[in-house]
């Protein structure tokens, strides 16, 4: 993978500024943020969001999304993208770990990178300090 | 329990509801009312995904939510009653009878809607049903989250088109 723009591999959805934020700090930290593409879902019906995914998926092939929040609108919209169109793979909760590790895992399905984005974005959950 | 919150919002279960509402109100019920939903299976399991195991979700048609309302209002778990757009929650307003509140929490753009508010967007039809409800008594403001301010419907049903809120 070279540092300029590469091909997007999955869509980022969620509430707010969360998809383009996490997708800025995905670019800043590898320089490989044109991987996601951000979608917020900010003022938008149920049916809209839907259909912004959708036509942004097929218009890039993209099978795997990655949302914030397990009950958001996003993740729902994803859901019944997922009744008809087969190979989807969803992420839900998803955080800067996640993303950053499915950046580089390229070479595997979709399904394989999603699943160990998953588990390198557990592990980056953690508390520090007994206060 | 009264019931904590009567809303309009065509999202139904999303995060405003589900966290945005749920939290500092600790719901443990949604109950939603919604003709096509109360009848699919796979939409029932679509929306049962999305809410935490605390929280019960139960689903109802509109001649169900009325005959069952009373067992809402007495169950002691804080409770939304979620309802997909205005001539859902008018039907309930009208055959529950002791509604007094209705929050409206998100109605979107679509052809026909003239926008409100940055979250509210209202057919002339939707404007006359909302009319109804608040001559019958009951107080209708919209307020998509908890922090935002509740604006009163007769505030937003005075915006004239071009001059809407960011509220």
């Amino acid at each position: 993978m070279t540092s300029s723009a590469v091909a997007p591999r999955a869509i980022v959805a969620g509430h707010g500024s969360f998809p383009q934020g996490i997708v800025s700090a995905v670019e800043q930290i590898t320089g490989f943020g044109s991987v996601f593409i951000p979608l917020s879902n900010s003022d938008l019906s149920g049916d809209d969001i839907e259909s912004r995914i959708r036509d942004r998926a097929a218009e890039l092939g993209i099978k795997v999304f990655f949302t914030d929040l397990p009950a958001g609108s996003a993740t729902i919209a994803v859901r019944r993208l997922m009744r008809d169109t087969p190979g989807v793979v969803l992420v839900t909760g998803a955080n800067l770990a996640t993303l950053l590790e499915f950046v580089f895992r390229e070479d595997e399905s979709p399904g394989e990178a999603a699943r160990h984005a998953v588990e390198k974005g557990r592990t980056g959950l953690a508390v520090q300090g007994d206060g | 329990m009264p019931v904590a919150l009567y809303r309009i919002d065509d999202r139904l279960i999303h995060g405003q509801v589900v966290v945005g509402w749920g939290q500092p109100l600790n719901i443990r019920l949604i109950v939603l009312v919604d003709d096509d939903v109360a009848c699919c299976d796979w939409e029932q399991d679509l929306y049962r995904m999305g809410v935490p195991p605390e929280m019960e979700l139960r689903f109802a048609d509109v001649a169900t939510a009325v005959r069952e309302h009373a067992s809402y209002a007495r169950d002691p778990r804080p409770s939304i009653i979620l309802t997909p757009n205005v001539a859902t929650m008018r039907a309930l307003v009208a055959g529950v009878g002791t509604i007094d509140k209705v929050n409206i929490g998100g109605l979107h753009h679509r052809p026909g809607r003239q926008q409100k508010l940055r979250y509210v967007f209202l057919s002339p039809d939707e404007e006359r049903e909302l009319r109804e409800v608040i001559a019958g008594g009951v107080k209708v403001t919209a307020q998509d989250v908890p922090g935002a301010r509740a604006v009163p419907m007769e505030e937003v049903l005075a915006i004239r088109p071009g001059a809407e809120k960011s509220a």
